[in-house]
C-alpha cells in the first residue's frame, strides 16, 4: 500500500501528478471536511512533483533559477492541422539541379562611378536602369527603334514574366494545401451568385446578349468600350432611324415610294380581307371538318339530341372571318 | 469587358490577394496553423438562461484564465452544443476569435447550472463534456493572506486524485479536458519562483469531481526542495458529468499527430565520455584486394589475350567490356 502511494503518475511537462490508487473508503459528510481531505492529498501529491521539478539541473537567471522541463507526457489534441511542407518553387527546384547556392547580397554596393556607397534597391540605387543618359548603339539596333522605350518595355516584360511565375509557383502550393497563410488566391472573373451554387456555364449567345445589355447601361451606350480581339461588333448598329437619301442614285427602284408603300398596306391590312394567309385558312378548315367528323359519330353513338349539346363558344365563329396577316410584320 | 484565356496579353482568372499592412499580416500569420502550436484561447459564453452561481462561475473561470480567453456577456439563444445543427454559432465565434475551448453555461430546470467544456480542432466541434457545477464556494468567500495569491499566467501544478480518473470513461475525458483548460502555454524553460498555483481535482463516486483552486507556498526545507503547502483561495466547485461526447476515431487520430521533423530520433553510435567528449566508432569494412577494379590495365597479358581470341574463347573479351562498363559508372 505505502508502495501504490508513491508510484504516483507524474508528468513533468505539465506539472501533473496523477494518483489513480485513491479512492475514499468513507466520505465525509462534511463538506469543509472533504475539501480539507482533497487538499491534503493534492499537498502529497505536489510534494512528489515538486521533488522531481527542482531536482532538475537548474541555471541561474536574474529573477530566480531556470529548469528546463522536458516535453510533456500526455498527448493532448492540436487545434489546428498541420501545416504542410512548401512544394518547392519552379527556381528551388532548378537551383537545386543546378547547385546554385543563395548567396546574401549586401544592402549598400559600392557605386565607382560617383565613388559613393549606394544602396542596392530603393532611392537613388545603384545601376539604376532609368538613370542612363546615353546608350550606345549596337551594330544589331534597328534605326527606328527608341532604346530607352525598348530597356522598358523588356523591363515591364520581365515583371509580367516573374508574376505569372509567382503565380503559378502559388497555384502549386495551393493544389497542395500549402498555401502561405497571408496569401488568397481569389477568382477575379466569376459571377455574383447569391447562392453557394456553383455558376452554370453561360453560352456564347447569353454571353453576348449580357455584354450587349451591359455596354447600353454605359453612360456612352457601350460606344467606346475596349473590345477584346475576338469580340464581335455589337449587333444592333445603334441606328434606329433610317433616313432615305436626298438624292437618288441611278439603278435604285424609288425608295420614296416603296417605303410609303409599306407603311400602306400595313395600315389596309386590318380591314383587308383580300389579303389571305393561306396556311392559316387550310388549318382552320382541317380543324372544322375534323370536329364535325367526331360530332357525327359522336351523333350516331349516342342519343342525346343535338339542344341539348352545350354550344362551346357563341363567338368562336366570328373570329374565324378575319383571315388576315394582321399579327405578321416585316 | 469579357474576360478570355486565349489572349496572351490577357491577366490572369486568378489574382493574389496579400494583406495591405504588416500588421495584418501579422494578425493572419498569428492564426495560421503551426508546427508547434501556441497556447489555446478559451471562449467562455452563455446561454438563454443563468443562474446566479452560473455567473459567478463563468466570471471566475475567465479571471483565472485572463490573458487568454474571451468572454461574452450577452447571452446566445441559438447555441445546442450537442445538437446536431446547434453547433454552428459556436464553430463560428470559435472561427472569428480563434479559441479552441470553449466554456458554454447554461441553466435549465432539467439542468441547473449546466457547464458545457468544449474543444475545437480546426474549428469544429473535437468533443465535449457536460458538467453540472453544485457546492460551489466563490474567490471571494476565500480568507487568505493577499500576498500569495497566484498571479495571471502563472503555470499551475496539476494533483489529479481517484481510481475514477482511470476507470470511468467520462472522468478520463473530463481529466483530459479540465487539464487542457488550465494548462496555459507549454514552456521548456520554467522559472521555479513563479510557481504559484495548483489545481486539485478529486474523484468522488462515479460521476463526480471536486474541483479546488489552491495557491501554492513553498516553504524552506533542508534540502534543495521546499516544502510545499497549498492553501485554498480560489473556486471550488463539484462537478458533476452529465454527458459527454469523445471524438470520432479519425478525427482524434487526426488531431493527435505530431509533425516528423519534431519526433526525436535516437541518433545512433554516438556516446558521450567525460573525459573524451562525443565518441563514434568509425567501421572499416574489410578490404578487397582481389577484386577492386584496378585503374590500369596490366600490359603483359595482350599476347594471351591475341591468342585466346585466336583460338576463339571468349571469355577474356567479356571480361574486358564488363569491366570498362564498371569503371564507366564509377567515374560517372
Amino acid at each position: 500500500m505505502a508502495e501504490e502511494h508513491q508510484q504516483y503518475q507524474i508528468d513533468l511537462g505539465n506539472l501533473v501528478a496523477f494518483d489513480p490508487n485513491h479512492q475514499f473508503s468513507c466520505l465525509p459528510d462534511n463538506r469543509e471536511d472533504l475539501v480539507k481531505e482533497c487538499i491534503a492529498h493534492g499537498t502529497k501529491l505536489i510534494q512528489a512533483v515538486a521533488d522531481a521539478l527542482f531536482n532538475l539541473p537548474s541555471t541561474q537567471d536574474a529573477s530566480g533559477p531556470v529548469v528546463s522541463l522536458p516535453p510533456p507526457s500526455t498527448k493532448l489534441p492540436r487545434e489546428k492541422p498541420l501545416p504542410k511542407p512548401k512544394p518547392p518553387t519552379k527556381w528551388e527546384i532548378f537551383a537545386k539541379k543546378k547547385g546554385i547556392q543563395n548567396r546574401k547580397k549586401d544592402k549598400l554596393v559600392y557605386d565607382e562611378q560617383t565613388g559613393k556607397w549606394k544602396r542596392r534597391h530603393g532611392y537613388d540605387r545603384v545601376n539604376d536602369d532609368n538613370d542612363l543618359p546615353i546608350i550606345e548603339a549596337k551594330m544589331t539596333d534597328e534605326p527606328g527603334v527608341d532604346p530607352f522605350a525598348k530597356r522598358r518595355s523588356e523591363k515591364k516584360q520581365r515583371v509580367e514574366k516573374q508574376e505569372k511565375n509567382r503565380l503559378q509557383n502559388l497555384k502549386e502550393a495551393a493544389k497542395v494545401g500549402a498555401l502561405p497563410s497571408h496569401v488568397q488566391l481569389a477568382a477575379t472573373a466569376l459571377p455574383i451568385t447569391g447562392t453557394q451554387t456553383a455558376p452554370r456555364k453561360v453560352s456564347k449567345d447569353e454571353l453576348q446578349n449580357v455584354a450587349g445589355m451591359a455596354a447600353t447601361s454605359t453612360a456612352s451606350g457601350g460606344k467606346f468600350d475596349k473590345k477584346l480581339a475576338g469580340e464581335k461588333p455589337p449587333k444592333h448598329d445603334k441606328k434606329y432611324r433610317k433616313f432615305l437619301p436626298v438624292v437618288e442614285g441611278s439603278g435604285m427602284g424609288s425608295l420614296e415610294k416603296q417605303q410609303s408603300d409599306k407603311i400602306l398596306n400595313k395600315l389596309m391590312a386590318k380591314n383587308s380581307h383580300e389579303i389571305f394567309n393561306v396556311g392559316k385558312a387550310v388549318d382552320m378548315y382541317n380543324a372544322k371538318s375534323d370536329k364535325k367528323r367526331r360530332n357525327q359519330q359522336g351523333k350516331s353513338s349516342s342519343s342525346t339530341s343535338s339542344k341539348l349539346k352545350v354550344r362551346k363558344s357563341p363567338y368562336k365563329n366570328a373570329s374565324k372571318k378575319k383571315l388576315s396577316n394582321k399579327g405578321k410584320s416585316k | 469587358m469579357l474576360k478570355s484565356n486565349t489572349n496572351k496579353q490577357s491577366k490572369p482568372m486568378l489574382s493574389i490577394k496579400t494583406p495591405k499592412s504588416l500588421r495584418a499580416k501579422r494578425a493572419l500569420e498569428k492564426r495560421a496553423p503551426k508546427l508547434v502550436e501556441l497556447e489555446k484561447k478559451t471562449l467562455i459564453l452563455h446561454g438563454t438562461k443563468t443562474s446566479n452561481t452560473l455567473n459567478a462561475v463563468l466570471t471566475e473561470i475567465y479571471h483565472l484564465k485572463k490573458d487568454n480567453s474571451v468572454k461574452y456577456s450577452r447571452r446566445n439563444d441559438n447555441i445546442r452544443p450537442f445538437e446536431a445543427g446547434g453547433e454552428t454559432s459556436l464553430e463560428f465565434y470559435s472561427l472569428k476569435t480563434d479559441c479552441s475551448l470553449f466554456v458554454f453555461g447554461s441553466h435549465s430546470k432539467k439542468r441547473p447550472d449546466n457547464l458545457v467544456i468544449g474543444r475545437t480542432y480546426d474549428h469544429h466541434i473535437y468533443d465535449l463534456v457536460e458538467v453540472g457545477v453544485e457546492n460551489f464556494k466563490s474567490l471571494s468567500s476565500c480568507s487568505y493572506d493577499k500576498k500569495i495569491a497566484p498571479l495571471i499566467g502563472s503555470k499551475p501544478f496539476f494533483a489529479f486524485i481517484g481510481e475514477g480518473f482511470e476507470n470511468v470513461e467520462e472522468l478520463k475525458h473530463l481529466k483530459e479536458v479540465l487539464l487542457d483548460l488550465f494548462r496555459g502555454q507549454v514552456v521548456s524553460n520554467l522559472n521555479l519562483a513563479g510557481l504559484d498555483r495548483v489545481y486539485v481535482c478529486t474523484a468522488v463516486g462515479s460521476n463526480k469531481v471536486v474541483f479546488t483552486h489552491c495557491a501554492l507556498r513553498l516553504k524552506k526545507s533542508g534540502t534543495v526542495v521546499p516544502k510545499v503547502e497549498l492553501v485554498e483561495v480560489g473556486p471550488t466547485m463539484d462537478l458533476v458529468v452529465r454527458r459527454h461526447r469523445l471524438p470520432d476515431e479519425s478525427l482524434k487520430k487526426e488531431a493527435m499527430k505530431v509533425a516528423p521533423e519534431l519526433i526525436q530520433r535516437k541518433v545512433k553510435n554516438v556516446s558521450k565520455d567525460a573525459i573524451a567528449g562525443k565518441i563514434g566508432k568509425i567501421y572499416v569494412p574489410d578490404q578487397q584486394v582481389r577484386s577492386t577494379p584496378l585503374p590500369f590495365t596490366p600490359k603483359g597479358v595482350k599476347r594471351e589475350r591475341r591468342e585466346a581470341k585466336a583460338k576463339g574463347d571468349d571469355k577474356h573479351s567479356e571480361k574486358k567490356q564488363k569491366k570498362q562498363k564498371q569503371d564507366d559508372e564509377a567515374s560517372a
